[in-house]
């Protein structure tokens, strides 16, 4: 069933990913004022939206993990797969932002405040993976990871609003204008970027069943190791008894 | 709760008042930071007057690190965590009386570089109680933030370097906020100061909300 | 076989109750199925060599280490989360005192005695129990000699007074007037009805002295032998 589960979803992601690019090159015209740069629109909003989406629920489960009753090795892992598809994701985001806004805006970087938001959150859940090779035991570990995941992503939002401040009460109205011409956006540009959303979510989806299934296989592996640990601590004992 | 922060924070401060650590180490430090960054903006005096609240401000942040790093290294004592345990030290109160003893020492390392900025930055000083209540507000985040990073590193080999890296990213919100109070302190009209203030409000009421709640758990994961 | 023991049965007589007892450092199982109960008001002598798994068994039964198999039932609750379930009413006294080295023996106590709401003329005779002079009482511990240093843990053991006291190996590295002296302490513990157990490395000692004397080796309990529980109390 599991199983099941993957291959279709990874089918799914494949299929519309594929769609999303040959609609997105070949199919979508240009835009007006943004010429060819416009078709980063298939690529960086649902990669945003992943990467937010990641975050979320990166927090969701470490909280299931942290509250005694819900705590399920399971939930760790969950945080653990989003988390690492989130920093890809956000550094994806980060990156086609900039490439995408060195034409269209002039400059690669400007501090705004979702951009600076999101780039804090790419450097904290950094620092998750950072903590997480920090050692110990497999529950110390899920608990460290869980309380950073937690504590960064309610910072989340006081760095959005101190940075949409920050920027506005100092320099006017935000640099950040609409990126698409006045004419709204063409009729294949919404269906092909409507693709592109469930096409990086059904992959995020992917990603993290994957990532979960192979920390599962990981801590599976323990049980047996576990037993054979035991018969050989008790042999410890035997031996010393024997030489004494 | 409040008689174990008591408690420790009492216990804390006895220690560092003995020790002497924060006098010899960490103020000479931030002072010396402070000294760099007028040799990096200098030496126009509007310039330094200008910066002065932000070289203050990151001057305190770099001290945070090096109170919270000797701070959570009083109870990384073989087995002295255990023993508090064993003895019934409430997280929450052990939370709440480190932050406070990590939040006076900041404190006073303020006032001292505030008076540095003052003398040495052309830092002007018109509206004093801007200064007071966003300097207490802003350093209650500080100290909930790094004693809860703190606690969670403490045992890391590479905390050093761990605790920056986890800590300066949430700490950019105070820094802001900070940084624009001081800066309206510095006139005697015009800059609002309201959302900085309701941001450093927010800030310290989550984190030691988050501090309270968790620390426990951080202590279980030592 | 694991046998699961009754909580509310078992508070009455037993002071702890371990069952087959599973206790992990890492992948490396320090207890590999142990099982040792001991009733209250008693005390129980642990022996067995190096790595035995004496140390690891004091800390189970302090509810430091969880548990991955088996039930540990100490004091009436389940520690076997790990947990910080016997809040207050175990004291361990390790290798280490688990006191603050910058602090001298006198202000570790009085702190001691805040958060554990003892009065503060308890520290004074705490100290005076355990033969700490008023000098010695006021150096930073991280100065102090270690025999002096295990003295200041007695001192809070005896502050504290639990309901169980776990030592680990007591008597070790101390001299025979010191040696009498954590007798004196053990023994003026069990009148008070409190629940001791201890490890050594000197088996005879152990018989002579305790109720119980549980032989460990491997990670489990290989015996257990009913002593006579004939401390002598110098005093």
């Amino acid at each position: 069933m599991k199983r099941h589960g993957l291959t279709i979803t990874g089918a799914i992601s494949a299929v519309t990913l594929v769609l999303t690019a040959i609609l997105g090159i070949a199919i979508t015209p240009p835009d007006v004022t943004q010429k060819e740069y416009a078709r980063f629109l298939y690529l960086h909003p649902p990669m945003a939206w992943v990467a937010y989406l990641a975050f979320g629920v990166a927090a969701l489960s470490s909280i299931l993990y942290l509250w005694p009753r819900t705590r399920r090795p399971f939930f760790d892992y969950l945080a653990l797969a989003s988390v690492e598809s989130g920093v890809l994701f956000t550094g994806l985001v980060l990156a086609t932002g900039s490439m995408w806004a060195e034409p269209v805006w002039g400059t690669y970087w400007v501090w705004d405040a979702r951009l600076t938001a999101t780039a804090l959150m790419f450097v904290m859940f950094l620092g998750y993976l950072a903590i997480r090779r920090m050692g110990g035991t497999a529950e110390q570990i899920a608990r460290r990871g869980a309380i950073v995941a937690l504590i960064s992503s309610i910072n989340v939002p006081i760095v959005h609003f101190s940075v949409l401040w920050w920027n506005t009460l100092h320099q006017g109205p935000s640099v950040l204008t609409p990126g698409l011409s006045s004419q709204g956006v063409h009729g294949a540009m919404a269906w092909t970027m409507l693709l592109s959303f469930v096409a990086f979510t059904t992959l995020f989806v992917w990603m993290i069943l994957r990532r979960i299934r192979l920390e599962q296989l990981r801590s599976g592996v323990g049980v047996g190791v576990l037993d054979a640990a035991i018969a050989a601590r008790v042999a410890e004992g035997d031996a010393v008894e024997v030489s004494a | 709760m409040l008689r174990d922060a008591w408690a420790i924070m009492t216990k804390d401060l006895r220690i560092e008042m003995r020790a002497r650590v924060g006098l010899w180490q960490v103020l000479p430090f931030a002072a010396i930071s402070l000294i760099l960054f007028s040799f990096a903006l200098g030496p126009k005096a509007s310039t330094l007057a200008q910066g002065a609240a932000g070289m203050t401000w990151v001057g305190v942040l770099f001290a945070t690190f090096l109170v919270v790093g000797r701070s959570q290294s009083l109870e990384m004592g073989t087995g002295v965590s255990e023993a508090q345990r064993l003895a019934g030290v409430d997280p929450a109160g052990m939370f709440l009386g480190k932050t406070a003893a990590v939040g006076i020492q900041l404190l006073a390392i303020e006032l001292l570089l505030g008076l540095g900025a003052k003398l040495l930055l052309h830092f002007a000083i018109e509206r004093f109680w801007i200064l007071i209540v966003s300097s207490i507000l802003a350093t209650i985040g500080l100290a909930a933030v790094g004693t809860l990073y703190g606690a969670l590193v403490a045992g890391a080999r590479a905390r050093e370097t761990l605790l920056p890296m986890l800590v300066l990213p949430v700490l950019i919100p105070v820094l802001i906020s900070a940084v624009r109070c001081w800066q309206a302190a510095s006139v005697s009209s015009g800059l609002a100061i309201g959302e900085w203030l309701s941001i450093l409000a927010t800030f310290a009421v989550v984190y030691l909300a988050a501090g309270i709640l968790l620390y426990g758990q951080v202590q279980e994961s030592q | 076989m694991t046998v699961h023991l009754e909580p509310a049965a078992t508070s009455l007589a037993l002071a702890f109750s371990l069952s087959n007892v599973v206790a992990l450092d890492g992948a490396f199982p320090v207890l590999a199925g142990a099982s040792v109960s001991g009733a209250m008001g008693t005390l129980t002598a642990i022996v067995g060599g190096n790595g035995a798994g004496k140390t690891s068994l004091l800390r189970t039964l302090a509810g430091l280490t969880a548990v991955t198999r088996g039930s540990a039932i100490v004091l009436g609750r389940d520690v076997s989360g790990g947990g910080s379930e016997l809040v207050g009413r175990v004291g361990l006294l390790g290798h280490n005192t688990g006191l603050y080295d910058e602090l001298s023996p006198r202000d570790n106590l009085r702190f001691l005695a805040k958060v554990t709401r003892s009065p503060k003329t308890a520290v004074d005779e705490a100290l005076d129990a355990v033969g700490l002079s008023r000098r010695v009482g006021v150096t930073p511990l991280a100065r102090l000699s270690a025999g002096q240093r295990r003295r200041a843990g007695l001192a809070a053991m005896v502050l504290r007074s639990p309901e169980l006291w776990l030592l680990d190996e007591p008597h070790a590295s101390l001299d025979p007037a010191a040696k009498d002296m954590v007798d004196h302490l053990i023994a003026q513990a069990l009148r008070a009805g409190s629940t001791v157990v201890l490890t050594s490395h000197e088996p005879d000692l152990a018989r002579s002295m305790s109720h119980a004397l549980v032989e460990m080796a491997g990670g489990v309990v290989t015996a257990i032998h009913q002593g006579k529980g004939g401390i002598v109390d110098v005093a």
